[in-house]
């Protein structure tokens, strides 16, 4: 069956996968939707399922029960040469007995088409590898070999292409340099992407879509800003992000709000922010969205405060400031500030209050549970709250 | 001290130990080959170039320069042309047929049974096993069991699956068989740690690049595993072209089978015509020198040379 090169972009559907491998469930029950020539990227720490979906698109991989549609045709039972699909490996994956050029070639030649090397010397120019055409891929640097795992996929004209986390090895600043090549290419080709990755930060620069992924199902899916904004569930609100979050009983229902008693304070969201509108409700709140007050702010019902606390831990960031304070039964708030006043002098023991707008506050579909902040968030914050438990424990 | 070149005179101390000590670890290796290659081999020569003793008895001679014995190997009325041809046949044949017998089991143990690590050592312990009993003893075992006499034979004349008066020792057919058998281990060893080496995601992306599961091994599997193929079909052919065990007649062959193995072990051992078994062994190593370089050039394996 010949495969035809896409004009654009075809959409990619998944209907009630599941994957079982021996001893574990890999996917439950997934069900997704990808509009062609858009950028879609599934988010997610190691082990969520998000490679495993991939591989099932690819067809290297058979779902134990559900159907994989690509542009409307029912692929299930195709083998993955047979599927026009074409993956950006992980690892590359790059043969290393072929030149670079006809690594690109590789997919053309199969496809029996007019002028293979013409189209992958030009598949080439556009990742800007094409001096380097006759070397072998073990003669390029990590960041080159990328660029050309890149250009056998795209060669082909794929109407989906899937990126399995391929700038997981390159340093930082050749990562954003990518990412920004990945995304004027897909612009410029209007192929549907697929990129799957568990760098929040790569997937919101780059993807239309994202969904986040967690134990095989889907968390929540949207908009990176709307999810970024208004995350539905705790590990969303973790994960993609910083937050923080306060559980209690909802105590006061308003047409438009509700009102949660959160260790003693009362605290406010829009009832259009909130899941749950009764009984125990956990919210939250994005540690930017935070201010810090020397002095006792004055109560307003536009604004949610919390306070007196103390402050246990101040770490610069250059454009910021993170600030840790400590509330007496909520534990503690994470606060991050630009640093307009470095004159403010907040010092670790400082009392102090923290507000934020109602309007930023979001209400969760489930109830945080003790640690308030997975362990993936970054290593200084890790490293900060390793020294207070330390201290904790040298002090008692 | 020919490493010494390598060394620049403004290097310090340790660079110079180091190589000193490089050199103390190659003596013996060097030792070894001079004594036990370079010794044995100017001694083949020297032979191969001895003449008669003018009035001595049979197998006495003398060194001289005598390349007349080198000519006389193409004489036609010697005849050791067939021979020969037999022997690169024979081995040919034999080397196509282990590496397609081998690839599939070494393919087998090495990419489809990593998930069972159990069953890849119980397979490779397997394919070892006949080591432990003797080259001559098994080839000998064969002969039995495949002579006129042996059940083998009786039962396929019995049931009609061969003529009345077929034989199998002594033809080309178990000659062949003989040395394919014996050198299956040696192929599938060489094989098997190379593609135990295969990286499956290689598989997986030829696959994704619309390559067919057998454009996948054409395009992928055989090149990358050219060097398992390359030492492997060595490892088998080399020795097989010198072989004259199989095909002797006190084992599988008969009188049409000799290989030039068996007229140069004939000259040695019976005709006691030093010079002329030498020239022909020589004769033998060149040739098979020459086959091997083309074929690792022809293969892109240089480096294994």
């Amino acid at each position: 069956m010949p495969i035809d090169f896409a004009e654009r972009g075809a959409d990619l559907e998944l209907v009630g996968i599941h994957k079982r491998f021996p001893g574990f469930t890999a996917i439950e029950n997934l069900d997704l939707k990808i509009e062609a020539g858009s950028f879609f990227a599934l988010l997610g720490p190691s082990g969520c399922g998000k490679t495993t979906t991939l591989r099932l698109v690819a067809g290297l991989e058979a779902p134990t029960r559900g159907r994989i549609l690509i542009g409307g045709t029912d692929v299930t039972d195709t083998k993955a040469h047979e599927r026009p699909v074409n993956t950006v490996f992980q690892s590359y994956a790059l043969f290393p007995h072929m030149s670079v050029l006809e690594n690109v070639a590789f997919g053309l030649r199969r496809r029996k088409v007019a002028d293979v090397l013409g189209l992958a010397r030009a598949a080439l120019k556009l990742v800007e590898l094409d001096h380097l055409a006759q070397r072998r891929p073990a003669q390029l640097s990590g960041g080159q070999q990328q660029r050309v795992a890149l250009a056998r996929a795209i060669v082909n004209r794929p109407a989906l292409l899937l990126l399995d986390e391929p700038l997981g090895a390159l340093d930082l600043k050749l990562r954003r340099q990518m990412q920004l090549e990945l995304k004027k290419i897909q612009l410029d080709v209007g192929l549907t992407f697929l990129h799957v990755t568990h760098d929040q930060e790569e997937a919101m620069t780059m993807a239309d879509t994202v969904a986040v992924m967690n134990k095989g199902a889907i968390e929540q899916m949207g908009a990176p800003r709307a999810l970024y904004e208004l995350p539905r569930t705790v590990f969303v609100a973790n994960f993609l992000g910083q937050s923080n979050l306060f559980t209690g009983e909802v105590v006061a229902t308003s047409d438009t709000a509700i009102s949660i008693d959160a260790g003693g304070s009362k605290l406010t969201v829009p009832t259009a922010r909130a899941e749950r509108h009764r009984g125990r409700v956990t919210i939250g709140v994005r540690p930017e969205k935070l201010t810090v007050h020397r002095t006792a702010p004055a109560p307003d019902a536009d604004r949610n405060a919390l306070g007196p606390g103390r402050v246990s831990d101040v770490s610069f960031a250059g454009v910021s400031t993170q600030y840790t304070v400590e509330l007496a039964g909520l534990g503690s708030v994470l606060v991050f500030e630009q640093n307009l006043d470095p004159a403010m002098g907040v010092s670790p023991g400082t009392e102090v209050w923290v507000s934020w707008e109602v309007a930023h506050t979001f209400g969760l579909a489930d109830e945080a549970s003790e640690p308030r902040f997975v362990d993936d968030t970054r290593t200084s914050e890790i490293a900060a709250r390793r020294r207070e438990t330390l201290k904790a424990e040298l002090e008692g | 001290m020919a490493f010494a070149v390598f060394t620049p005179a403004e290097t310090h101390e340790a660079p110079k130990k180091s190589s000193k000590l490089a050199l103390l670890l190659l003596l013996p290796g060097v030792l070894y080959l001079g004594l036990f290659f370079l010794t044995p081999l100017v001694s083949l020569v020297l032979t191969s170039l001895q003449v008669p003793r003018p009035d001595g008895d049979v197998g006495q001679y003398d060194y001289a320069f005598n390349w007349q014995n080198y000519t006389a190997l193409f004489d036609p009325d010697d005849g050791y042309f067939p021979h020969i041809l037999r022997s690169f046949g024979y081995a040919l044949l034999a080397t196509v047929l282990a590496l397609l017998i081998s690839y599939p089991i070494a393919y087998f143990i090495g990419v489809k049974a990593r998930k069972w690590p159990m069953l890849q050592s119980l397979l490779l312990v397997l394919v070892i096993a006949p080591f432990f009993i003797s080259f001559l003893l098994r080839t000998l075992a064969w002969k039995q069991l495949l002579s006129d006499e042996s059940f083998v034979i009786t039962g396929l004349k019995a049931v009609s699956l061969l003529a009345p008066d077929a034989h199998f020792t002594g033809t080309p057919f178990a000659v062949v068989f003989g040395i394919t058998y014996n050198f299956i281990p040696f192929m599938t060893l060489p094989l098997y740690t190379n593609l135990e080496r295969l990286d499956i995601r290689m598989l997986e992306a030829g696959a994704d690049l619309y390559a067919s599961p057998f454009h996948v091994f054409r395009k992928i599997t055989v090149p990358l595993t050219m060097p398992g193929i390359v030492a492997g079909t060595l490892l088998t052919f080399i020795p097989a072209a010198g072989d004259y065990v199989n095909a002797s007649r006190d084992f599988l062959g008969g009188p049409d089978t000799q290989m030039i193995g068996n007229v140069i072990e004939a000259n040695f051992l019976v005709l006691e015509n030093y010079p002329a078994a030498a020239a022909l062994s020589i004769l033998l190593m060149v040739v098979i020198l020459v086959l091997v370089g083309a074929y690792v050039k022809r293969s892109g394996t240089e480096d294994l040379l």
